[in-house]
């Protein structure tokens, strides 16, 4: 995964969650992040998958983890 | 400008405390590139700027039976750049039948201005969705819809939005439904068509055509059945955005955000090239491509000026060479004569803005401008942030598309009056130049030939009654809005009166150009609302329908008339209007003045040049 796509769902995380994306790094997860409940969870991969033109299965929409393993999913999409 | 770009700039406006500057950029940003990617930013980033900016607030309701989670902050944020601040409570999940038949319920607690009753096919219709149907189903669909409209306006005289049905992207006879003459497809259009005439039939409820929605961005694309399997959401990532855009429609008229103006830049906006250049032979306009880009741009403003949406012209460019144009290019479909006012000069665009709006006698904040130059956008955005810029896109043949599109445009209701709205503007001209030519102002007076008609709202003019007390802000004493809905329990109060006045002169009918509401109650009447078109104001026929309202409470055994004059940023012309007419002041409190009149000896009467024909007193 490289860093821009990392910094970019980042980004975007920030908006969805309305913190400052300084705050946010690759292990930020549910339980850390206070925002980041079962409806942002759905905003940002409604978010995410606006930017990107990608669809994420169900399952791995559930098996979303971190911002870090989130990045690196959307780039396996995207490549 | 790159949108990082643009997002860095704003961050510099909000961290400097520049909060019209970091709006209006904030605007651009969100036209060029709004979604749920952004949504996020622009509310929050929206939260600070509001506090030193005019934003409309309106409450706003979502009952569903389906998850509108993330199109929330979409909606919000759509709102909030055409300066609304939308509060949003949204239903419980498919709770929306409850919460609409119980009085008690969360919905009304909330005290709702507007209600959006977002349901589909397959939830209130499964019969529908999945089968061809039978005129039982029909029925029994169209009397679930009666039973929610009756029980909302039981308990409430908000707005409602009505989504309609929509069918779906295959048939369950598949193509043989389409031989049959009543098919799966038309048993939905006439649900439709069945909620259309309910709606119709109450004040303040409207229909969202859903099934019309969809089919714009295809059904196949609008939908996410993974989505709706999984977490019952059934719109696709791309269009939640246009499902916010299709809710702001009602929201921006109904919050009262609406353009009574549209001021247009000519070159290369109205047609391609430039004039002062390219010369009539050389500008593009008409039905071949490029001009037809522009013709399309011209028959939507044409659809806006029949809306009673009224036209105006903002160029920068020698008048001679414009008006040929104007007058002469055979590719025209505007001429001169469908602009209510023109400004063809050398001066910048914000000051004639102005020029425009104080001609027409509205606020700047009703006029929109239509300009293909981004940087003349941005000036005029920066110059007077009330002007609602809208942001063309590069591509002149998207221009059209961006008019139609634009929230403040729409119209919930048009009456008699908004059609013929351009009309009465080209006699205004007249009337102008008469009293140029008229000695003294009695004379004027005299020459205009007036006759106005005072008459007890009815079912026919509660309309129009309701909605001068929404758009009325410079001659208004009280600018108190009314709906249709207040306006009708108002009529069958005891001891109210709402009464409204046509005007006609010698050069136009002028229609129902004002309100009057009175309160009657023993020896005090008092006057709730005093309102008059602009159209009318200057002319005394303010003070032939206050004489009325004089002789009335005379009549009905009164000894004093009062009002409120309630100032606000617009009503200015109507600040002495009491003192004028030898009202005394009474009390003054921080909102406003309370004005008397001793009717005994009192002697305003009506002007000798009025005529007045006032159908009297059926509902006193």
């Amino acid at each position: 995964m490289s860093p821009e796509i990392f910094n970019e769902v980042c980004g975007i995380a920030a908006d969805v969650f309305a913190v400052d994306s300084k705050t946010l790094h690759s292990g930020s997860s549910p339980e850390q992040v206070e925002a980041w409940d079962s409806v942002q969870h759905l905003n940002l991969v409604l978010a995410l998958e606006g930017r990107y033109g990608i669809q994420f299965e169900p399952e791995e929409m559930e098996g979303m983890k971190n911002l870090g393993q989130i990045a690196t999913l959307v780039s396996t999409k995207i490549a | 400008m790159r949108p990082s770009g643009l997002r860095h700039e704003i961050e510099e406006l909000l961290a400097g405390g520049h909060w019209h500057k970091a709006a209006a950029r904030l605007r651009v940003l969100w036209e060029s590139e709004g979604g749920v990617p952004l949504a996020g930013y622009v509310v929050s980033a929206f939260r600070k700027i509001a506090p030193h900016i005019d934003l409309k607030p309106h409450r706003c309701a979502i009952l569903r039976s389906f998850t509108v989670e993330p199109i929330v902050p979409v909606l919000k944020a759509c709102a909030l750049t055409s300066g609304i601040d939308l509060e949003v409570h949204a239903g419980e999940f498919n709770a929306y039948a409850q919460e609409l038949l119980d009085a008690g319920s969360p919905l009304y607690a909330f005290q709702p201005d507007t209600v959006i009753l977002a349901v589909q096919t397959r939830d209130i219709a499964p019969e529908l969705w999945r089968n061809a149907a039978s005129a039982e189903v029909i029925n029994r669909v169209t009397s679930q819809f009666t039973g929610w409209i009756q029980a909302f306006r039981r308990s409430s005289a908000a707005n409602l939005i009505v989504h309609s049905l929509e069918t779906p992207a295959a048939f369950s006879q598949g193509v043989y439904d389409s031989q049959l003459e009543e098919n799966q497809a038309s048993a939905i259009h006439q649900v439709n068509r069945n909620l259309r005439k309910l709606a119709r039939a109450e004040r303040g409820i409207y229909v969202l055509d859903y099934d019309a929605l969809v089919a714009r961005y295809g059904r196949e694309q609008w939908g996410d059945e993974r989505k709706w399997l999984t977490v019952r959401l059934p719109i696709a990532a791309p269009h939640l955005a246009h499902m916010a855009s299709g809710w702001m429609r009602f929201l921006a008229p109904l919050a009262g955000r609406i353009a009574k103006a549209v001021a247009v830049d000519l070159d290369n906006t109205l047609w391609g090239g430039i004039i002062g250049e390219d010369g009539m032979a050389g500008i593009r306009i008409g039905s071949e491509y490029p001009g037809a880009a522009f013709l399309a741009l011209q028959h939507a403003l044409l659809d806006l000026s029949r809306r009673g949406i009224l036209l105006a012209v903002c160029s920068k460019n020698n008048p001679q060479d414009a008006m040929e144009a104007l007058r002469d290019h055979p590719g025209m479909l505007l001429r001169p004569e469908h602009f209510a006012a023109l400004r063809i000069n050398w001066n910048d665009k914000t000051r004639n803005l102005r020029e425009i709006a104080e001609e027409l006698n509205i606020g700047l904040d009703a006029v929109a401008f239509l300009d293909d130059n981004p940087v003349e956008r941005q000036q005029v955005r920066e110059q007077a942030p009330e002007v609602m810029v809208v942001e063309l896109p590069p591509d002149p043949m998207q221009y059209a598309q961006a008019v139609r599109d634009y929230t403040a445009f729409e119209r919930l209701t048009l009456s008699e009056e908004d059609r013929e709205r351009g009309k009465y503007y080209a006699a205004e001209r007249q009337r102008a130049e008469l009293e140029q030519s008229v000695s003294t102002r009695e004379d004027f007076y005299r020459s205009l030939d007036q006759e106005a008609e005072i008459m007890p709202v009815n079912a026919l003019t509660l309309g129009r009654v309701a909605q001068l007390t929404q758009k009325t802000n410079q001659f208004n004493v009280t600018t108190k809005r009314y709906t249709e809905q207040q306006i009708g329990e108002l009529m069958r109060c005891p001891g109210w009166r709402v009464l409204s006045i046509k005007v006609r002169d010698r050069y136009a009918d002028n229609g129902l150009v004002g309100v009057a509401i009175v309160h009657h109650r023993g020896e005090i009447s008092e006057i709730d609302t005093f309102l008059l078109s602009c159209r009318v104001i200057g002319r005394t026929v303010e003070t032939a329908l206050l004489a009325w309202l004089a002789e009335e409470a005379r009549a009905l055994g009164g000894k004093r008339l009062q009002g409120w004059f309630i100032p606000t940023k617009k009503n200015a012309p109507a600040r002495d209007f009491y003192r004028e007419h030898g009202f005394a002041l009474r009390s003054e409190t921080p909102t406003g003045q309370l004005w008397e009149l001793e009717l005994e000896g009192a002697a305003l009467r009506c002007p000798e040049w009025v005529r007045l024909l006032a159908a009297v007193a059926e509902n006193a």
